[in-house]
């Protein structure tokens, strides 16, 4: 048997099986058998650092939640669903700090994704035209991600501060003589918030966007167009089926990271006003990692990723419905 | 609009066109052009004008950082607020600036290594506990990070890890999506050139070194980059792991400055200048491959 009429004849035999393509499995005459712990000593680097820092802590995330731990005391008791119990305790302290902060979170999310979702489309509409300069000008809309997010926070804190900002310093060139609190009062802080967020990560949304669009079939649009489809028609007929995938993907990213802000509020508004942009992450952080009663941040970890998980399954089958 | 009058036919007569009208290439009339490009201005004006700002205020002096009007060139240029920053033992920027480097280099190349490393027996062998490593590494995908937060902070502390660049180079280096990436292109390679290879008597060490890596630079370069930026960019857990002003890398540095040079913005921009400056030079250079490996993430995605 030939090599090429062994490979054929395997790849038949192994046919759509979603698990290693055909192919790699030696004849008896190749000088190599495969040693039964070869694909184990490749996936050992990588199963060890898994293992130590995915594995074992999401157990042990759940084992610290179920008991009073603090760092610095000898005694961690068991005391089963009781940090659970407590966040759903209205009276308690720490309830009312966990869903204040879970409110903040919240609100960021719904306030940020539809703008983060729908800026970017239209900038990668914009840099999918023609023209000269494309390449420069989406260098330019990209760069604010590539500073992170302390450059960010620092900048923007200055730009808006109340007294001294250059926002408000406009503003009052303006004719506004009230000062605006940006970074003090609802419903500026919120205003800042998320418009940083979109004025930071824009460019990063449009790029994927951009690649969707551009692996959009031109045929599509040949044909559109040969049917009398208006612009607005091509956009809601072609475009958006076409880019469902990409939209989904983005729509995913952008949910997961918004629910995780923490550096935006943490460096331009330190939580302020009383706490009110405080968001879950920033809370977990400080009970956990400031006054280390882990235990509890663990728990409250816990009720935060589940729903996130949620939240991302719905998203994907409403998303998944709708195609079909 | 006289341009509208125009059908689209017209571009496939051989007839030249008056030079008011559409341009074939792109389809757009004169005014569709002057559009685009004031849109494409003042977007740019909007991302631009707050990182000048940024420079201008690092050499003005404090009085002139907060003057009304505002003045964009510095009426009496210095560099006293690089000076204040760099006489501060508490904020040692290059030092924070080498940190984040180090950190970040280190931290891509181990995610690229055990990455795929991993992913090529997953794509191309069959042996036991290949179905379950694959169905765990697919089930962390969806699981965020900060799960993790509270048990690696005390495992990281077990291993003697706080306060060292270790605590940020390892406990995010087992990329799932890395992994769940890397299977993905593999299984789409042709295997007949390992086969060849396999023939030829390589070892499968030969060839995953030889041609499968070789054959993988696109994605590779997607994921480093990927990688790269995520450490660079990480904040919450420097800011809880380090402590030593030495040892913080830029983020988690520059928030301190936040604290320390409160109403002394020439400093604080100076600070933000000397994060960012270089990022951007760097950025300039090779932004066509950071922008074509972002845009990689969502198509497999």
């Amino acid at each position: 048997m030939t090599a090429i009429a062994a490979i054929a004849s395997r790849e038949r035999r192994t046919g759509g099986a979603p698990a290693p393509r055909a192919g790699l499995y030696p004849t008896p005459r190749s000088p190599h058998r495969p040693r039964p712990w070869t694909p184990y000593v490749f996936l050992a680097p990588f199963v060890l650092i898994f293992g130590t820092f995915v594995l074992v802590p999401a157990v042990a995330g759940l084992w610290m939640s179920l008991h009073n731990w603090d760092f610095f005391l000898p005694d961690r008791p068991f005391v089963g669903l009781q940090n659970y119990v407590d966040l759903f305790t209205p009276d308690a302290l720490v309830a009312q700090q966990f869903w204040e902060s879970m409110r903040a979170t919240g609100l960021f999310v719904v306030l940020s994704v539809p703008l983060l979702m729908a800026i970017p489309l239209g900038l990668a509409l914009l840099l999918n035209q023609r023209f000269r300069g494309r390449t420069f000008f989406r260098a330019v809309f990209f760069a604010p991600y590539v500073l992170g997010v302390s450059v960010v926070g620092l900048l923007w804190q200055y730009l808006l501060n109340g007294n001294t900002g250059l926002i408000n310093g406009y503003l009052a060139q303006l004719g506004v003589t009230e000062p605006v609190p940006w970074l003090t009062a609802t419903p500026w802080v919120w205003v800042s918030l998320v418009g940083v967020t979109v004025w930071w990560t824009m460019g990063f949304n449009s790029v994927v966007y951009l690649a969707g669009l551009q692996n959009v079939d031109e045929a599509l649009y040949d044909a559109a167009k040969v049917d009398g489809a208006s612009r607005w028609q091509q956009f809601v007929h072609v475009t958006i089926p076409q880019l469902r995938p990409v939209i989904l993907f983005v729509l995913t990213m952008t949910v997961l990271a918004s629910a995780n802000m923490f550096g935006q509020s943490y460096l331009l508004t330190g939580g302020n006003p009383s706490n009110e942009t405080r968001t879950a992450i920033m809370l977990i952080a400080d009970v956990g990692l400031e006054q280390f009663r882990m235990g509890l941040a663990a728990a409250m970890s816990y009720l935060l990723a589940l729903l996130l998980i949620v939240v991302s399954a719905l998203n994907f089958l409403f998303l998944r419905q709708k195609e079909s | 609009m006289a341009t509208t009058a125009v059908p689209a036919s017209s571009t496939t007569r051989p007839v030249p066109a008056p030079r008011t009208r559409r341009d074939p290439a792109t389809g757009r009339g004169v005014v569709g052009t002057l559009l685009l490009y004031a849109a494409l201005l003042i977007l740019s004006v909007l991302i631009l004008a707050p990182l000048l700002w940024m420079l201008s205020t690092s050499f003005k002096t404090t009085g002139d950082a907060t003057a009304l009007p505002p003045q964009w060139i510095p009426p009496t240029p210095t560099v006293e607020g690089y000076g204040r920053l760099f006489a501060d033992a508490q904020a040692p920027l290059l030092r924070w600036l080498g940190n984040s480097v180090l950190v970040g280099v280190l931290h891509t190349v181990l995610v690229l290594a055990t990455a795929s490393a991993a992913a090529y027996p997953l794509a191309r062998m069959r042996f036991p506990g290949r179905r379950l490593i694959f169905a765990l590494v697919i089930g962390t995908l969806f699981v965020p990070g900060f799960v993790f937060l509270m048990p690696n902070y005390l495992i990281v502390d077990g291993l003697g890890w706080l306060d060292s660049v270790w605590a940020l180079v390892v406990p995010g280096a087992a990329s799932a999506f890395g992994v769940f990436f890397l299977v993905q292109f593999f299984q789409s390679l042709p295997a007949e050139l390992e086969e060849a290879a396999l023939i030829d008597g390589a070892n499968r060490w030969q060839i995953f070194v030889r041609v499968v890596l070789p054959l993988s630079r696109a994605p590779l370069a997607t994921l480093g980059l990927l990688s790269f930026l995520g450490s660079w960019n990480d904040f919450l857990w420097p800011l809880y792991v380090l402590f030593n002003p030495e040892r913080l890398t830029l983020p988690a540095g520059l928030a301190t400055l936040r604290g320390a040079y409160a109403t002394d913005f020439p400093a604080v921009m100076a600070g933000a200048a000397i994060a960012s400056v270089p990022v951007l030079i760097l950025f300039a250079f090779v932004q066509r491959f950071v922008i074509a490996g972002v845009a990689r993430s969502g198509l497999k995605g």
